[in-house]
């Protein structure tokens, strides 16, 4: 049973069509003879179908090998062009919460190429800290190259203000670029609406293949290309283009698109019916993100993200794991080492608190026997994850070095509340290992954004 | 059974693994995650800890159509065995972080999520035996090979733990043997290279790595009779055994050289001596445990108390004969053993071994282990608190 789509969600029908009926046929959509034309007859009626599954047109639709390079080349791109245009622009503010697409792209232009970053807090619940970006942007404009946050964070399913984001950034002239990997065909996404300059999509976490996505640029944007060869797509990213994939995006997003209006009630209602079954089995379970009770169009319809209070996030994965339920921690990690979430520590959770998470995430194949067997399992599986607690604590199995130790009854302290924020300091200084000494402004001070970030991104 | 198999992404755990799978239990593979910040490719001779060697147990794992997991003990092993090295350096004591990581990683906190989580072993590559004596008490015993022999690092190991372990490497004649199975099976790690180095030190350079972890102070240096004779740029960076770089203004006596052979952290100060003095033939050990259920001779006899030394002798055992190994691949001696229960000066009391070496050791400092051997079985182990040369005389 995959709780899992926001990794990955399987083909779509139409995809799997478009895609094997392409592969099947040959031509470069370079070339100029008739294979040529007609693969390129091919990809430019996918970019007019992408164009109009998100607002855009199609003069808008870059296409590139995901979500990942469209991260890159907005964030890159978009930074080298501004500051070449006035070298005082070096500031990104960009959202604490962002994927690492975004973050380590963020890192490595303050690294190699001068930019200074600021990272923009998010409330409790996930939120942008609007407040914030206006303060960060009313400060010093004329410094500001970029705005970078996503539409939907891929942990815990909070919708970010984006027309109020860009509303603020217009006032100052700035650009801002978004992810919406996640938030494209499962929300309403409109490019032409948003005044977004940039904006990322990928083809599989919509029913399209892997290996495919898009950057969204609105055509009046400039920016500094990444990768340099043939010049395809308006010479901001070259390479052949992939026919076969990018005829499948296309047809995953019209398809998901066109049926958004059925498909996004029915995994709100399936969200809920797992936020309510685990509610129900594991009562000290926290659900992460806005609540849709009391929030409802603050939060992904097929996100439900928990903490569970004394477990291990990949306790717990195992044991579901071993029960037929594939869910996650949280995000793929490329080494599969489950790390803190720098998005839960973002909005406030101890890294006690954060080692315990667990997302069930729903897409176009969920059904309501996924939430009852997720029910089903639930309970046995929770006892035994706490059962086998928290990693960073000592073992309870004496050792020859403990014995004499533990005869004293000396207790360790309760780690949660050691660790527990006690104020919001600002740091200016990113640390060099991965403890956190800033929160992020959940407190009544210390709104300021902070230069901080945890060390690990996933 | 269900058992986990540790895998650090070298050939023998993956073997072990192999042989787990055929003997029919059911066998999930599990990548300990020791280091937050993993590298990304394996270099030098350390054997596991990054990124490459998570892959290649994960390439293993399905190669034996077995689940894999990686699971984080970063904190843990910071916590228990970094800073514990570093704390026993910095203590003038030489610890062991292999064996401190067997007693509280793998066959601590590994061994105890696996159980809670339905496992009921924890399978490592290890090469040494668990032996049933019939009654459902584990005994420790040396692998068939010798040369390959692991039963020193685990010789830290209780009877709890050892009936929670699995070693299926125990009888392999050889190395040689275990790569030969590895290719036979078809696993990519049959020609990686065996790890040597300590895994968290990623150049080797132990030294240099401490320097930077322990505050050095000068002090001086002094001779077996307390005599002042050279200065020191800080004692930690001494070993017991040590010849070069003693930079000694006051040559000795008799113009041979002189060796390190003792650090008093608590005085900043580096003993040196003779060679001769080097050999230990008495050897205090404090924080005994048994691999498996103790000896009858090791019980207190509570008729021989003596209460006339200091601290005082509360109770004393048998004397018995085994084989004394102070490291993982030296040769064991002769010894005579004794445990004795004394006061430990601030109102408790504390068990120690007393143990008499019938062929004096070189090189044995405080903080190393000393396991107990009878024949191949392995008795326990105490960490050395004293060792010393019964011909030299107590600064």
């Amino acid at each position: 049973m995959y709780l899992d789509h926001a990794a990955t969600t399987p083909l779509s029908a139409p995809a799997l069509a478009a895609l094997t009926s392409e592969l099947s046929r040959s031509g470069n959509p370079s070339s100029l003879h008739g294979s040529g034309r007609r693969a390129r007859a091919v990809v430019e009626q996918s970019r007019e179908t992408l164009a109009a599954a998100a607002g855009a047109s199609p003069s808008e639709v870059i296409f590139t090998s995901g979500g990942t390079e469209a991260d890159n080349l907005a964030v890159k791109g978009l930074y080298w062009s501004r500051r070449a245009a006035d070298p005082r622009r070096n500031r990104i503010l960009v959202s604490s919460i962002e994927h690492a697409a975004v973050q380590d792209t963020v890192e490595w232009l303050e690294q190699h190429e001068g930019a200074e970053a600021v990272w923009l807090p998010v409330d409790e619940r996930g939120l942008l800290r609007l407040d914030v970006l206006e303060a960060e942007l009313e400060a010093a404009p004329e410094t500001v190259a970029l705005i970078s946050v996503m539409w939907a964070n891929n942990e815990v399913g909070s919708l970010q203000p984006i027309p109020a984001i860009t509303a603020l950034a217009s006032r100052f002239g700035v650009p801002v670029h978004s992810d919406a990997v996640q938030a494209f065909a499962s929300v309403p996404v409109d490019f032409a609406g948003s005044g977004l300059a940039a904006m990322s999509v990928s083809g599989h976490k919509i029913g399209g293949p892997v290996g495919v996505g898009a950057l969204l640029l609105g055509r009046s944007v400039a920016l500094v290309p990444v990768q340099h060869g043939g010049g395809q797509e308006r010479s901001v990213r070259s390479g052949t283009l992939d026919t076969a994939s990018i005829a499948a995006f296309a047809a995953a997003a019209q398809d998901a698109v066109a049926h958004l209006d059925q498909e996004g009630p029915r995994l709100s209602w399936l969200r809920d019916q797992v936020i309510e079954a685990v509610r129900r089995t594991v009562p000290d379970a926290v659900l992460r993100g806005p609540d849709p009770a009391t929030d409802p169009t603050a939060r992904l319809p097929g996100n439900a993200h928990f903490t569970f209070p004394g477990c291990e996030g990949d306790s717990l994965l195992f044991l579901l794991d071993m029960a037929g339920v594939e869910s996650s921690t949280g995000s793929a990690c490329t080494a599969g080492v489950p790390r803190p979430s720098h998005v839960l520590l973002a909005m406030g959770l101890t890294e006690e608190q954060a080692r315990g998470a667990q997302r069930f995430s729903l897409g176009h194949t969920s059904t309501q026997q996924d939430v009852e067997k997720l029910e089903a399992v639930l309970g046995s599986v929770h006892e035994r994850a706490r059962l086998a607690g928290m990693a960073g604590h000592a073992s309870r199995i004496e050792t020859a070095g403990t014995r004499h130790r533990n005869a004293a009854p000396a207790q360790p302290a309760d780690r949660a509340a050691a660790s527990a924020p006690t104020a919001t300091t600002r740091t200016d200084t990113r640390p060099t290992d991965t403890t956190r000494t800033d929160t992020t402004g959940t407190g009544s001070e210390g709104t300021a954004a902070h230069t901080v970030r945890t060390g690990a991104g996933t | 059974m269900r058992v986990l198999a540790a895998m650090s992404g070298g050939v023998d755990s993956a073997v072990a693994a192999a042989r787990a799978v055929e003997a029919g239990h059911d066998v999930v593979g599990v990548h300990l995650a020791l280091s937050r910040m993993p590298g990304t490719l394996r270099t030098g001779s350390r054997g596991c800890c990054t990124i490459e060697d998570s892959n290649d147990a994960w390439r293993a794992c399905d190669k034996l159509g077995i689940p894999y997991y990686v699971w984080d003990f970063s904190e843990r092993f910071k916590e228990d065995v970094v800073q514990d090295f570093i704390d026993e350096y910095a203590a003038g004591r030489t610890p062991n972080p292999c064996m401190r990581c067997n007693e509280r990683i793998k066959f601590a906190a590994l061994l105890e999520k696996a159980l809670a989580l339905g496992f009921d072993a924890v399978c490592t590559g290890h090469y040494a035996k668990v032996i049933d004596d019939g009654n459902g008490n584990k005994e420790l015993h040396r692998a068939a090979d010798w040369a390959k022999d692991q039963s020193y690092v685990l010789g830290v190991l209780t009877h709890e733990q050892l009936k929670h372990s699995m070693f299926p490497l125990a009888d392999t004649p050889s190395k040689a043997e275990v790569r030969a199975e590895a290719e036979r099976r078809g696993l990519s790690v049959a020609k990686k290279p065996d790890s040597h180095d300590i895994c968290f030190i990623s150049d080797g350079d132990t030294r240099g790595w401490l320097a930077e972890k322990i505050d050095m102070s000068t002090g001086d240096i002094v001779d077996e009779t307390g005599a002042k004779v050279g200065e020191h740029p800080g004692a930690n960076a001494f070993t017991v055994g040590q010849r070069r770089g003693l930079k000694l203004g006051t040559p000795a006596a008799d113009g041979k050289p002189r060796f390190v052979l003792e650090i008093r952290p608590k005085e900043n100060r580096v003993v040196v001596g003779p060679e001769a003095l080097l050999a230990v033939d008495e050897i205090r050990g404090i924080r005994i445990s048994w691999a498996g259920l103790p000896i009858q001779e090791a019980a207190f006899a509570e008729d021989v108390a003596d209460l006339t030394g200091e601290p005082a002798v509360l109770l004393r055992s048998q004397t018995f004969d085994c084989m004394a190994q102070v490291r993982a691949h030296g040769d064991p001696v002769p010894a005579t053993a004794r445990l004795e229960l004394r006061t430990d000066g601030s109102g408790g009391v504390q068990e120690e071994l007393l143990l008499t070496l019938r062929e004096p050791l070189r090189g044995v400092a405080p903080g190393q282990t000393v396991v107990l051997y009878q024949g191949t079985r392995v008795l326990g182990q105490a960490t050395i608190d004293v060792a010393r040369s019964l011909a030299r005389p107590v600064l």
